[in-house]
Order: C-alpha cells, then structure tokens, then sequence
C-alpha cells in the first residue's frame, strides 16, 4: 500500500482533532482532540520513517508518547480540580486570565 | 638659612590653628598670639633678608625642598619654596604691613567678643598670602591663592549678622572664582605644554613654546589676576568688600589679596614677554582699572567706598606697568610697595576716623576733624600726599616711573597709555582732596545730627554705650592704634625716595624680572612736569569744588556721569542684565528644550508604548479557545510563508 494514504489519514486526523479543539467547550473532549493531534503526528512521523528508511521518525514517536502521556497525567489534575472547584468542565468558563 | 623659608610660612599658620581650635580659653591672650606670631614672621623675613643682602646679585635664591607632595611618574608635584628678590620684597611687605595691621587691630576690635577668631583669620590670610609668594611652582602658588581667597571670605564677612557683610563676602568668593579658574586653566595648559608646573622649566622653556599658546596661558593668567586684583572686568567685588572690619580692608588692600595678581603677572614675565598679545591686554585692563577705579573713587561718600576706588586705581597703574614688560616689571613693584605703605596708612586711618565718629562712613556727616584727631589727621594727610604724588613722598616715586615707562612703551599705544596714566594722576589728586577736604577739613558737619541710620545696626561695639541718636565725640584713638599709622606714615613719606636714589630697587630687583629702558618719546623731566601740572589741576578743582564751599550734608543729585559712578560706574547692573538676566535666559531655554524635546522623546515612547499595550491587550480576552485560533493561525502563517520561501 502507497505510505502517501497514511499521510492522508494522519491530516484528516490532525484537522479532526485541530477542530475539535476549537469548538467544543467540554475540557475532556478538548484533551481527547489534543491527544488526537498528537498521534496523527505520530502517525505522519513513523510514516515518515518508514518513506525515508530510517528510525529518526520512529524515535521522535516515542517521544512524543513519552509527553503526551505525561501531558495526560498533569492536564487531566487540572482538568478535576477545575469541575471541582466550578462544576464545570467548560473551557469558556475558566476565562479569569484577562486583563 | 633655607629652613627659615618653611618657618616664615609656618608661624602665621600655626597662629591660625591655635586660635581657630584653641576655643574660648584663648579669648583673653589670642590677639596677642596672633600679633606676635605676625611679628615672629617678619623677623624671619628679615633675617633671611639679611642673608639674601649677604650674597652676590646673581645668587640672592635660596630654595627649600619640604616634601614630594604628589610624586607620580610623569606629574611631580613639591612642596619646594623659592625666596629670591622678588619673593622677599613681598615677604617683607605682607608680613611687616601684616604685623603693624595686627597691632592695630588689637586696640580696633578690643570690643569685639570675637575678636580671637578674627586674628585666626588674619593669621590665615597671612600664611595664605605667604605660601603664595614663596612657593616655587604654580601648583603651589595656587593652593596659597586659593587661600588668600578663603581667608577672605572669612574675614569679609566677618560681621555675618549683618546681612550686606554676608552678601559681600559671598560675592567677593564668587568673583575670585572666576578669576581662579582662569588660573587653575593656565596651570592645566601649562602643564600640557611644558609637562611640569615648576616656575624654572616653565618659564625658561618659553623659547621653544609657539605664540598661540603663549599667549593663551597669558590670557589666563590675566584672568586670574583680574579676579584676585580687582580688574575690569572682575572688580565688582572691591567695593562691596568694604563691609569687613577695617583692618581687613588694609590687609586687603595694602599687603594681601590685591597684590597677588601683580605678583602673578611680573612673576610669568617670561611667559609675557614671549607674547606680545597678552602683554597688550594687561596693559589695557590697567589702564581701563585705573581710570574706572579713579572716577568711581570721586563719586563715593563713604570714605572707605572711595579708599577702595582709589585701591582699583594704584593696582590698575600696577598692572600697566607690569604688562609694560621689562620697562615696568621693577616699577610695578615698586608702586606696589609704597602703595602697601600709604594705602595701609590711609585705611588704619579712616578706621581710625569711624573709631572715632561712632562707626559713621559718611564724608558728609564728617568735617572739621582735624583738631580732634591731631594724629589721624597728619598720618592721613603724609599718606594722601604719598597717593597723589606729592614732589618727594613715596608715590611721586614710583607713580612717576609708571608714567614713564608707559610713554617709553613707544609709538600710539604709548602716548595712550601714557596719557591714561597722566589723567589717572590728574582724577587721583581730585578724589584723595576730596577725601581729606570732606573730612578733616570745612565745618563740622557732624554736630547735632543723629550719626547712624536707625537700619544700621551697630556693627562694631565700640559705638555701643552712645545712643541712636548721640552727637559722635570725635577723639583720637588709643596707641596701639597710633603706633602703626606713625610707622606707616613713615614708609609713605621716605619709602619712594629710599628705594628710588641710586636706583637701589631697580638694582635688587633687576636679576630676577630684568630690566630695559625703553626709549621715550618725551624726556624724564617733561613727564614729571606733566604729572605736576595734573597733579595741580586735580588739587585745585578739589578745592574749588569742597574746599571753597561748605559741603552739603546731603549728596546732590549731581550729573550723569556722577550717578553711574556712585553706582560703581554701573558695573553691577552690567553684571545683572549680562550675566544674571543672561544667564536666565539660557537656563530657561535649556529648560524649555529639556522639557519639549528631551522630555518629549522620553514621554512620547512611553505614551506611544502605552498606548500600543492598551491595544493590544485586548487580545487577552482569558477563552482558551481564542488562543487557540491564533495558534494555528500562526502556525498555519508560518508553514505558509515557509512553503512560499522554498517556492521561491
């Protein structure tokens, strides 16, 4: 199979997610469209890789796994202290960082 | 004998530190410390006169080297002293006057509480004055000028309650600064060309120095002297400087601070005599002073205001002289001695006259002093005689010489200056009658009239157990006040004819400044017939003009020329529209530029910063999701514009 329809997915994933991220208001389905971004990169990157026949695609994978998981960890914190605190999972609701 | 160079300088000083810091305890003995130490000076100066008079001509120096003082590779800076004939002279002058000058301030400022304080500070002004004369490099010289300039301050100002005396000594500190730093430039470029400040390499390396430069550092040393001398333009603080004890203004005038700029200039002849420029310039700031000085002496009513027009004067004839070059080196000094002489006399005996008359400046409140003050009145009178030149006494002498040297001074510029010294000679006679007409002569106006303006407050306690109001009881004043006017009388009457028979000044002064003769244009003797025929006519419209006719008790109006030079010939209102309002003006415009143009770049980035913030701090709207958009709108611009770079 062509590795060019890879690259296809992996931007129809990233403007899904990239979309996602931009209009919907629930912090959790805001973190999932990021964590999509994330692997359709993942994906373009090891596609990448495999196009060019070597492993910098592949290592820089697993990089970014290795953030995004800690990525997850501390956003879904804030993510549970902030219903906690407001009852709310909207983003548009945490808008207190203005001048 | 060198070591009593050090001793010379050290003995005033040390008065100075001892009544300064010696505190009360000292009230009752510190005037005579001082005077004694005054005196101890003088003895050292003539014990080292002495020994100069030993030596042949040609070695009459004695250096002493006291310490290296700043000795850095490349700037030596010594303490070292130089007495030669040139030093001695003023030596002997500053600390014989200085002494007699102390004596008489004993019985001057006997009621004085602070009469300590005020010998401290004569003390100092001698030292200063001293250190000055003796010391053998400009640096040095300097810290005594800076010294004379202090003391004088101090000593002007004595009586600080009185706000003028105030005013006037800051005045007289803040017009010597101009003039000393005309000095401390002249030392700096000085320094620059001949890379020392001794007075040996500086002035015998003037050969091998260009004009232009020459004549700059000329420039600047005549500015320093015009400032510690009281020269046009620089002679405003003179007058004013009256407001000190009497005493002070003798010392002043007589024995210190005046003399120093003469000093200055016949000690830098070399440097002089290399540039014909600043020569002309001295001459004609002498001969301007001396003319200025003498009509602002005819104007003035205050008897120590019109001494004082009369001291601008002599110095003015002075300065002439010494920029006459080496025709008129030896004469400058020489009429600045007898001038110590009759000047000092002349003020011991116009204190001597206030004593007397309850502190009243006023000619006109005077008169008809001579049987009162039989010994005042002959002091005076020998050394008004000495001042106008009267055939025989001190200043027919030198004055003499100074006119001729003038007229030997050759061509126009010769017969200018010679003629502005004739007609100096001419006013000199006017304004000294004048003073002596107005008041040991004529009615006595000072019966049934109240002595003191009520503003006046008494300044010198002497006057303290007589009412506002009281008639004044004119006496003679106690002996310790005589005794120095007699001495002094003496220098005036014999000192000119001393010095001048068989040219014995010339003879002891002529291996340090050198000497020539000049070529006149008019004989020796015309130019004393000349000086007599003025010297006659000046008498005599004095005497027509107050000694025919009563005086008025109160100034007439008087003319144009009377009024400015009651004013001092209008020098301070020039001082106030060029230099004050002037001065104004350009700090207001610099203000004006600093506040629109300066503060217009400043403020105008901060506003235009400010307001640009203010804009874009609405993007800050706190919706994740906006940032979001500019995310990837940036991002989005950045591939793009990364795409289009590679395309092209």
């Amino acid at each position: 199979m062509n590795p060019v329809n890879y690259l296809y997915l992996s931007a129809l994933l990233f403007t899904i997610g990239a979309t996602g991220v931009l209009i919907r208001r629930n912090a959790i389905v805001v973190f999932m469209c990021i964590e999509l971004m994330l692997n359709a990169c993942n994906l373009a990157f090891v596609t990448f890789s495999r196009m060019h026949g070597n492993l910098d695609g592949q290592v820089i994978a697993f990089f970014t796994m290795v953030v995004a998981a800690a990525e997850v960890v501390v956003g879904l914190a804030i993510i549970v202290s902030l219903f906690r605190s407001r009852h709310s999972a909207s983003v548009d609701d945490a808008s207190l960082m203005k001048l | 004998m060198e070591n009593l160079i050090a001793l010379l300088v050290a003995a005033p000083l040390l008065g100075a530190a001892v009544l300064l810091c010696g505190g009360r305890r000292l009230d009752a003995v510190g005037h005579w410390i001082g005077t004694v130490l005054a005196f101890v000076s003088f003895a050292f100066g003539v014990i080292l006169f002495a020994d100069l008079l030993g030596k042949d001509a040609e070695h009459r120096t004695l250096m002493q080297h006291l310490f290296s003082w700043v000795p850095v590779e490349g700037f030596q800076a010594d303490v070292t002293f130089r007495l030669d004939q040139l030093s001695m002279t003023f030596v002997l002058l500053i600390t014989g006057v200085g002494s007699l000058i102390h004596l008489y301030s004993v019985g001057y400022m006997e009621h004085d509480e602070r009469r300590r304080r005020f010998f401290g500070y004569l003390n100092l002004f001698l030292a200063a004055m001293l250190l000055l004369v003796v010391a053998d490099n400009y640096l040095l010289l300097y810290v005594g000028w800076e010294g004379v300039g202090l003391a004088s301050y101090l000593l002007i100002g004595f009586w600080q309650h009185k706000p003028s005396a105030a005013t006037a000594a800051k005045k007289a500190f803040l017009v010597n600064r101009v003039g000393d730093m005309g000095l401390s430039i002249a030392i700096m470029l000085m320094f620059t060309t001949f890379g020392t400040f001794a007075f040996g390499p500086v002035l015998d390396g003037v050969g091998d120095t260009s004009e232009g430069k020459l004549t700059a550092i000329g420039l600047m040393l005549l500015l320093a002297a015009c400032g510690k001398s009281a020269q046009v333009p620089l002679q405003s603080w003179l007058g004013d400087a009256m407001e000190g004890p009497t005493p002070v203004s003798a010392l002043i005038h007589a024995a210190t601070m005046v003399t120093a700029g003469v000093y200055l200039i016949v000690r830098s002849g070399a440097i002089f005599n290399a540039a014909p420029d600043a020569q002309l310039a001295v001459t004609v700031v002498g001969a301007v002073t001396l003319l200025f000085g003498a009509i602002v002496g005819c104007a003035k009513d205050d008897i120590k205001k019109a001494l004082a027009g009369s001291t601008m004067s002599q110095i003015g004839y002075m300065i002439l002289a010494a920029g006459l070059g080496p025709i008129g080196y030896v004469f400058a000094i020489m009429h600045l001695v007898t001038h110590g002489f009759f000047k000092a006399g002349l003020f011991l005996g116009a204190g001597s006259v206030m004593h007397g008359m309850n502190d009243e400046v006023d000619m006109r409140k005077y008169g008809g002093l001579r049987k009162y003050m039989p010994v005042t009145f002959i002091t005076f009178g020998l050394g008004y005689l000495a001042i106008i030149g009267f055939p025989g006494l001190s200043g027919f002498f030198s004055k003499d010489k100074i006119i001729e040297a003038a007229f030997a001074k050759g061509g126009t510029e010769g017969w200018i200056l010679g003629g502005a010294a004739l007609l100096g000679a001419a006013i000199t006679a006017f304004y000294m009658t004048r003073v002596m007409l107005m008041t040991f002569f004529g009615e006595e106006r000072w019966r049934n009239q109240p002595t003191r303006s009520p503003e006046a407050p008494s300044a010198e306690p002497v006057a303290e157990h007589h009412g506002e109001h009281a008639e004044p009881h004119p006496h003679e004043s106690p002996k310790v006040m005589t005794i120095p006017m007699i001495l002094l009388a003496v220098g005036s009457v014999f000192g000119g004819a001393f010095f001048s028979i068989g040219d014995r000044f010339l003879h002891w002064l002529e291996p340090v400044t050198g000497h020539s003769e000049g070529d006149s244009p008019v004989s020796a003797a015309t130019v004393t017939g000349a000086t007599m025929v003025c010297l006659i006519i000046g008498v005599g419209i004095a005497y027509a003009m107050y000694g025919r006719r009563p005086v008025p008790a109160v100034a007439p109006r008087g003319s144009l020329l009377t009024r400015a030079a009651r004013r001092d010939l209008l020098q301070d209102d020039f001082n106030h529209v060029v230099l004050v309002r002037g001065g104004e003006h350009l700090t207001r415009s610099l203000v004006y530029v600093d506040h629109t143009l300066v503060d217009g770049v400043v403020n105008g980035t901060a506003a235009s910063v400010g307001g640009l913030s203010g804009r874009m701090r609405r993007l800050q709207n706190g919706f994740a999701r906006s940032y979001a958009v500019s995310m990837f709108g940036g991002a989005a611009v950045l591939v793009a514009a990364t795409l289009l770079m590679r395309a092209v």
